[in-house]
């Protein structure tokens, strides 16, 4: 059953082949078993998820209509609000936090009576590049444990790459979902801005953030789109069908894209791995065999997407996480001599290293004096950048390029280099600038047996195409079929 | 904009943002900000004199909706998280001197 997609599964389930108890069991005896090595989850909710899959498997054999993830157990990144269990962001400052209500994506899981299994971990408000910043707990990649998962969403990937749920959302601010996915060998996408609403999610970039789908299969991530896409009042940046019509991005998912125009950058691909850039090419030759044409392109500012990034969304970090005062949820300190140390020292005390620095640095960028040099500048270079993907779609159905320059790195390797880890989102982070959509599939390994992530963007709200083009590839190949090797 | 931060402008940034931090992190904040901040400086390369500042990426525009009363989280919810509360009210320390 392990070796199940969650499409399959679902399929399975609701054909009445499989029990959604059975499976929801699977999935906690396997927890039992390698979780406490993995570290993926930062709750999980067994009896709860057990009495639900019994209410589904009851309403299947009673005939009943049920949700498209009907009976799926899957896993939540833990900055989604759920009334159920806690919402931590794996942060000291939210660690007794219960959201008073459900985050959009959680209510549209549990009505599409999908089974959540648990709460995955990240890094502290979902900022880092490797789940090291966890201030809750530490998850390694299923793949080497003594090396990192990826992250933000490492959680979500690493415990979907080690059979601890069938499908998983994660959020990606700057490359959160498809960096983990890409490190841990599954399929991450991160749709369009505005395409899933973010009512819920705990606020880190707000211009940025955006919740997508970790899963097993592009086919898996296509039935997920349908689940958790959509307009949503509460979220006044989601965007409506009008301006961008819903569709059902299972329904022509097999459909190649014909005709299709990929865009390559060589000499911004340069900057990865050899290994790394020999799975890429070998990915686009597969694309080339299919028929694809393959165009090369040039993206004059991606070099300054970093740049940019680490002003914007640290801007945007400072000014969210003033929230945190210690008054109305979260960590006070113990005895504060006056108010002003009720807000100092219990962010002091509730705060992760890394948050410190973004908080810093997003105050520094915005602060006066150095507001125009900085955030101002950083504005202006996102517009260039969106401006270089506006011309390339003119001539490229989507671009393919490397998810990351390197497979997962060692625990530790870049901790004490901030500067150097936030490198590591160099071809991630653009198109959170942009606004645009991009996934990452598997696409081979390297000679230590890490997994390699294929990562194609598209143009905004161009999920359905996206998902089709990486399709084409998932049905060339087995990489996605390929598990790492956990003795629990 | 080529200057590194030091350790008096750390702290200052420190207050704004209202985080305590003891000599070792202003320490090694003022380090690791400023190499940051270099790296940040490659952005002067490019001339934007005539670019717009783009502060979302998809064009979104206000939304509006009617102004209808609907049922709201109510104290004991509001409340339920608060590290101190009295049950209508957060509570705070005092914020205001006595009058001498």
């Amino acid at each position: 059953m392990n070796q199940l997609s969650a499409k399959e599964l679902r399929d399975k389930i609701k054909a009445g082949e499989i029990k959604s108890v059975e499976a929801t069991k699977a999935v906690f005896e396997r927890i039992a078993k390698v979780e406490p090595t993995v570290g993926a989850y930062i709750s999980i909710f067994e009896e709860q998820a057990l009495a639900k899959a019994a209410q589904v498997d009851k309403r299947i054999a009673g005939g009943e209509k049920v949700g498209e993830l009907a009976g799926l157990p899957v896993a939540v990144k833990d900055n989604m609000c759920t009334t159920f269990g806690t919402t931590t962001c794996a942060s000291k400052i939210l660690a007794n936090f219960h959201a008073p209500y459900n985050a959009t994506v959680v209510e549209k899981l549990l009505s599409s009576d999908a089974i959540i299994a648990g709460k995955t971990n990240l890094d502290e408000f979902a900022m880092g590049s490797s789940t090291e910043n966890s201030g809750l707990k530490r998850t390694v990649n299923p793949w080497d444990i003594e090396r990192v998962p990826g992250g933000s969403s490492g959680g979500s990937a690493a415990g979907l790459a080690a059979g601890l749920c069938f499908a998983a959302l994660g959020s990606d601010t700057g490359g959160s979902i498809r960096l983990p996915a890409s490190f841990c060998g599954v399929v991450g996408l991160k749709p369009t801005y505005g395409r899933v609403s973010r009512y819920g999610l705990v606020a880190y970039g707000s211009s940025l953030d955006q919740i997508g789908p970790v899963t097993q299969t592009v086919e898996d991530c296509a039935l997920m789109m349908n689940v958790i896409a959509g307009y949503d009042p509460a979220d006044s940046t989601s965007v409506d069908e009008k301006t961008a019509p819903l569709c059902d991005y299972l329904a022509k998912l097999d459909e190649p894209v014909k005709g299709l125009k990929i865009g390559i950058a060589p000499k911004f691909n340069a900057g990865a791995d050899e290994q790394v850039r020999k799975a890429i090419d070998e990915a686009i030759n597969t694309y080339r065999n299919l028929g694809a044409a393959i165009i090369e392109i040039d993206m004059p500012h991606f070099d300054y997407a970093i740049a940019a990034y680490y002003m914007v969304a640290t801007a945007e970090a400072s000014s969210n996480l003033s929230r945190y005062d210690g008054v109305h949820y979260g960590h006070r300190t113990r005895n504060p001599n006056d108010y002003i140390e009720v807000y100092t020292k219990s962010r002091a005390e509730g705060f992760g290293k890394e948050v410190k620095r973004r908080i810093m640095l997003g105050t520094y960028a915005l602060s006066s004096g150095y507001y125009d040099a900085y955030y101002l500048k950083a504005l202006k270079v996102r517009n260039l950048i969106r401006g270089d993907f506006v011309s390339v779609f003119e001539k490229c159905d989507c671009i393919m390029m490397p998810v990351s320059p390197t497979t997962a790195f060692k625990m530790g390797e870049k901790l004490d280099d901030p500067l150097k880890m936030y490198l590591s989102d160099i071809y991630t982070i653009a198109v959170n600038l942009a606004g645009i959509p991009g996934i990452s599939i598997p696409c081979g390994f390297d000679d230590k047996n890490l997994p390699i992530g294929l990562q194609i963007l598209a143009p905004a709200f161009g999920e359905e195409n996206l998902l089709r083009i990486a399709r084409m590839y998932e049905k060339q190949t087995d990489w996605h079929r390929k598990r790492p090797n956990l003795n629990g | 904009m080529q200057k590194k931060i030091d350790e008096a402008q750390v702290r200052k940034v420190a207050k704004l943002a209202r985080l305590e931090l003891n000599d070792k992190e202003v320490e090694e904040f003022a380090g690791q900000l400023s190499a940051i901040l270099d790296y940040v400086a490659r952005m002067n390369e490019l001339d934007t004199n005539d670019v717009e500042p783009l502060a979302h990426c998809l064009p979104i525009h206000n939304v509006f909706r009617e102004d209808t009363i609907k049922e709201s989280l109510g104290t004991e919810k509001t409340l339920a998280n608060a590290p101190q509360q009295d049950g209508s009210f957060f509570k705070v320390p005092k914020i205001l001197e006595e009058p001498s």
